[in-house]
C-alpha cells in the first residue's frame, strides 16, 4: 500500500529527514551465513604445512595443559579452573595471529590463548591459585591481565590499539570474549568506541554454547553474534571456531586489516565447552551427552590431524614427538605447582599507591607486628 | 609561561588553565570526555584544549561513560595520561564498574607493573538548580574504593593545584569538581599559577580556639561564613578543608581538634554513611581525650537529592552549621 492509497493520508511524499543518508554499505559488514572453514574443503590445499604442524603441536600442547590444569583443581592446587578443552584451536589461533609488539586482551577462559604467546605456564595460572592477581608483568608479552568481570577489557583494547596508533606504531590489540560476555554493556560500548575510532582492534568473541547455564538463544535474537558487526559500522565474521587453519587465517586477516588503518573487525568463532563452565558447574543440569558427543566428533585436533595425516604431514613418529614435549610441559607444570607457593604478606600494602598512604602505613605496622608476633610464637 | 591575560579568575578557568599548562608541558596528557572539545565542556571548563592541542589531545567521544573510563584504562596502560570528564555526578556511575573493577586496582593486581596514571574530574554537589541528576555528591562511593585518590577542590588556588597534581599523578585520582564554586572568583591571576599542591594535605583556612569546623569543596564557604556569624556569638572557630578525602590528612585535623577539642563535620553529601561518619570515627578513635563533646555531623538529609526547588532544605547552611556548634557546649547526659 503506498502513502496515497491509505484511507485519511495526506496527499504528498514525505521526503526523508533533510540528514538521512546511509553512512555505510552494510553488504560488505555482513559475515557469510556458514561458519568459515579450511580444513577438509578446497581451501586446505592452499595452507601453509609449516604453519599447520606449528598449529597442531599447539593444539596438542593446549589440550594437555587443560587437562593437567583441570587435574590440579581436582588436588586442591588451583582454587577453580575454566577449561578451554574444545576450543584450542580458537585460544591457538588467538595467540599465533599476533606479531611480538602487538596487545592480547584474554579473559579468565583465554589462559591457554596467554600460553601460547610465550607466558609461563605457571605464571599464567596466578589468579587461580590464588597467590596473586596477576602473576606476570603484562608488559613482559604484552599480555593484558585475565580479566574476571565479563567484557570489561574489551574497551581497554581500544583504548591501548587508539593510544598506540596516536603514537605512530603499528600495534594490533586482539580482544577475547564469550557469548554471554557480548550481552554486557561494555562489548557495544568497546564496539561502538574502535568503529568511531577506527581503532586498530580485532574482537574475537569465542561462541562455546553457553554462559554458565544459559544458551546462546536465551542471550541473543541476532541471527548470529557476528552480525552485530554491521551495527557499529565494521565487518563481522563467522568461522569455526575449532578449524585451526579457518580461525588462523580470518584472525590473520582480521589483524592485517587493522595494522594497516583498516579498522575493526568482529570475529565469531563457533565452538563449544566440552568441560563444565568451572570445577564448581554441574554441567548435566542444562544439557545433555548427545550433545556433547556431536561437538566431540568435531574436535579441533582430530581435525587437524586428519588433515595433516591425509596429506601425509604427519606420522605416527611426529605425533608422538608433539605428543612427547606435551607431556613435558605437563610434567612440568605439575611439579611447579605442586611447590607451595612463596607469599609476602607485607606485598598487601605495597602496590595500592605509588607512595603509601599515612593510613596504609599504620595498617602495615600493625600487619608486621602480628607477623612477628606470629614468628616468635612458632 | 606566556598567556595573554583573559582576567581568568574563576574556577572554571582555573581549571581549564591547569589542564592546558598539563598539556603543554606534557604530550602524553590526554582530555577526553562528552563535548570536551567543540564545545569545551558543558561548564566550558575545557574551552580551547581542541583548538590548541588538537582533537586527538582533547577529544570528543562517542556517549558512553563506561567507554570513555575504559578505553581510558587502555591508554594508561600504553603510556598515556587521560584526563576523563565525567559530564555530571550522576552520569559517572555507567562507569563504576571499570573506576572499581579495572582503575583503582591495576596497579595492585599486576604487583605495581600497571599504574594508572588516570584523571578522573567528576563536576560534583548541588546549589545550582540542576534538575534531577545533576546534583549528588558520590564521595562516600569512591572514597570506599582502596587504590583512588579523592580530591576536591574549594578554592580557585587549590583548583588549578590540584588539578595539576591529580594529572602529574600515577596513580588515579577522582577530581570532584564543586560545581557551585565554578563561578567563584579569587585573586588568582593566570599570569602567575599557583604551586602544584601535593595530594593528601588539609589546610586551615581560618584559625580559632573554641571548635573545628572540618570541611571541603562546596561546604567550605558555608563554614567560613558560619565561623564570622559565629564570631559574633563569641565562638572562635578554626575551619579546616580537607582537599584530599583519599588519602587523609589525620595530622592536620587531629592537632586542630586536640587544640580546640571540639568539632563539627560539615558536608552536603548524606549523613548516613556518609564521609562525616568516617571522619567523626577517625577523630574520636584520635582524640579521644582532647574531646569535650561528641563530634557532630551537619551533612545533607538521608534523601535522593531532592528538586531543585526544595534544595535550599536540604543543603546544610550556615544556620544548620550554627546550631551544630551551638549543640557543642555539650554536658554529659544532656
Ligand atoms: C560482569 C560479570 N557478571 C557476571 C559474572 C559471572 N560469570 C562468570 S563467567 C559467566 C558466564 C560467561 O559466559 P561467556 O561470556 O559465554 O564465556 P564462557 O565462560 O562461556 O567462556 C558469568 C555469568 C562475571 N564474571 N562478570
Amino acid at each position: 500500500m503506498t502513502v496515497q492509497e491509505l484511507p485519511g493520508a495526506v496527499a504528498y511524499r514525505p521526503t526523508p529527514p533533510p540528514a538521512w543518508k546511509p553512512r555505510t554499505d552494510p553488504a560488505p559488514l555482513l559475515p557469510d551465513p556458514e561458519p568459515y572453514r579450511v580444513l577438509g574443503t578446497d581451501a586446505a590445499a592452499g595452507t601453509d604445512p609449516e604453519l599447520l604442524l606449528k598449529l597442531y603441536a599447539q593444539l596438542v600442547r593446549g589440550r594437555r595443559y587443560n587437562v593437567q590444569a583441570t587435574a590440579l583443581t581436582k588436588q586442591g592446587r588451583l582454587a577453580v579452573y575454566p577449561s578451554s578443552t574444545g576450543q584450542e584451536a580458537s585460544e591457538v589461533a588467538a595467540a599465533l595471529a599476533l606479531e611480538e609488539r602487538d596487545w592480547l586482551f584474554p579473559s579468565y577462559r583465554d589462559t591457554l590463548a596467554a600460553v601460547a604467546r610465550g607466558l609461563d605456564p605457571v605464571q599464567a595460572l596466578t589468579l587461580l591459585r590464588g597467590d596473586w592477581h596477576t602473576g606476570y608483568d603484562p608488559h613482559e608479552h604484552r599480555i593484558a591481565p585475565l580479566s574476571t568481570p565479563l567484557a570489561t577489557q574489551l574497551p581497554h583494547a581500544v583504548g591501548l590499539a587508539h593510544a598506540a596508533r596516536l603514537k605512530g606504531d603499528d600495534v594490533v590489540a586482539l580482544a577475547m570474549v564469550g557469548d554471554g560476555g557480548t550481552s554486557e554493556g561494555d562489548f557495544h560500548e568497546a564496539l561502538n568506541f574502535a568503529a568511531v575510532w577506527q581503532a586498530p582492534v580485532v574482537f574475537l568473541v569465542q561462541n562455546n554454547g553457553f554462559a554458565i547455564s544459559v544458551p546462546l538463544a536465551k542471550q541473543t535474537a541476532a541471527p548470529s553474534l557476528a552480525h552485530k558487526a554491521v551495527g557499529y559500522g565494521m565487518p563481522g565474521r563467522l568461522v569455526d571456531g575449532n578449524d585451526a587453519a579457518a580461525m588462523h587465517e580470518v584472525l590473520s586477516d582480521a589483524v592485517d586489516r587493522a595494522r594497516r588503518g583498516g579498522g575493526p573487525t568482529l570475529i565469531e568463532a563457533v565452538t563449544y565447552r566440552i568441560e563444565a563452565h568451572t570445577n564448581a558447574d554441574d554441567a548435566t543440569r542444562y544439557r545433555g551427552d548427545a550433545e556433547v558427543e556431536a561437538w566431540r566428533a568435531h574436535d579441533p585436533i582430530r581435525l587437524l590431524e586428519r588433515e595433516l595425516t591425509e596429506r601425509g604431514l604427519l606420522d605416527d613418529e611426529a605425533r608422538e614427538s608433539v605428543a612427547a614435549s606435551a607431556e613435558t610441559m605437563a610434567a612440568d607444570l605439575r611439579e611447579r605447582m605442586n611447590a607451595e607457593p612463596v607469599l609476602q604478606p607485607m606485598d598487601l600494602f605495597e602496590h595500592v599507591y605509588a607512595e603509601q598512604t599515612s593510613q596504609l602505613r599504620e595498617q602495615a605496622a600493625q600487619l608486621r607486628a602480628e607477623l612477628d608476633a606470629e614468628g616468635e610464637a612458632r | 609561561m606566556t598567556t595573554a591575560a583573559v582576567k581568568p579568575a574563576t574556577m572554571a578557568q582555573a581549571l581549564q588553565r591547569a589542564m592546558r599548562d598539563a598539556m603543554a608541558q606534557d604530550p602524553t596528557v590526554h582530555v577526553m570526555g562528552e563535548d570536551v572539545g567543540t564545545l569545551g565542556g558543558v561548564f566550558r571548563v575545557t574551552d580551547g584544549l581542541a583548538k590548541e592541542f588538537g582533537e586527538d589531545r582533547c577529544t570528543d567521544t562517542p556517549l558512553a561513560e563506561a567507554g570513555i573510563l575504559g578505553t581510558a584504562v587502555g591508554m594508561a596502560m600504553y603510556g598515556l595520561r587521560p584526563v576523563v570528564e565525567m559530564q555530571f555526578d550522576a552520569f559517572a556511575y555507567p562507569a563504576f564498574e571499570q573506576l572499581i573493577s579495572h582503575v583503582s586496582r591495576m596497579r595492585n593486581r599486576t604487583k605495581g607493573a600497571m599504574p594508572m596514571p588516570i584523571t578522573v574530574r567528576v563536576p560534583y554537589g548541588g546549589g545550582i538548580g540542576g534538575v534531577e541528576h545533576h546534583s549528588d555528591s558520590s564521595e562516600a562511593y569512591y572514597m570506599a574504593t582502596p587504590g583512588l585518590h579523592v580530591v576536591t577542590p574549594a578554592t580557585v588556588d587549590d583548583a588549578y593545584g590540584l588539578l595539576r597534581a591529580a594529572i602529574a599523578s600515577d596513580d588515579p585520582v577522582v577530581f570532584l569538581e564543586p560545581k557551585r564554586l565554578y563561578w567563584s572568583k579569587s585573586q588568582w591571576s593566570p599570569e602567575a599559577p599557583t604551586a602544584v599542591e601535593p595530594i593528601g594535605r588539609a589546610v586551615v583556612r581560618r584559625q580559632g580556639r573554641s571548635a573545628t569546623l572540618i570541611t571541603y569543596g562546596p561546604s567550605l564557604p558555608v563554614c567560613m561564613e558560619a565561623a564570622e556569624a559565629a564570631a559574633a556569638e563569641g565562638w572562635d572557630l578554626e575551619v579546616v578543608d580537607l582537599r584530599s578525602l583519599v588519602p587523609f590528612d589525620d595530622e592536620t585535623v587531629c592537632a586542630s581538634v586536640r587544640r580546640t577539642g571540639r568539632a563539627v563535620v560539615v558536608h552536603e553529601s548524606t549523613g548516613f554513611g556518609g564521609p562525616g561518619g568516617e571522619i567523626a570515627a577517625r577523630v574520636t578513635e584520635r582524640c579521644f581525650h582532647h574531646l569535650e563533646a561528641p563530634v557532630l555531623r551537619v551533612a545533607g538529609f538521608d534523601i535522593p537529592y531532592p528538586p531543585p526547588m526544595l534544595e535550599r532544605h536540604h543543603l546544610p547552611g550556615v544556620d544548620r552549621v550554627l546550631d551544630a556548634v551551638a549543640r557543642l557546649q555539650w554536658e554529659a547526659g544532656s
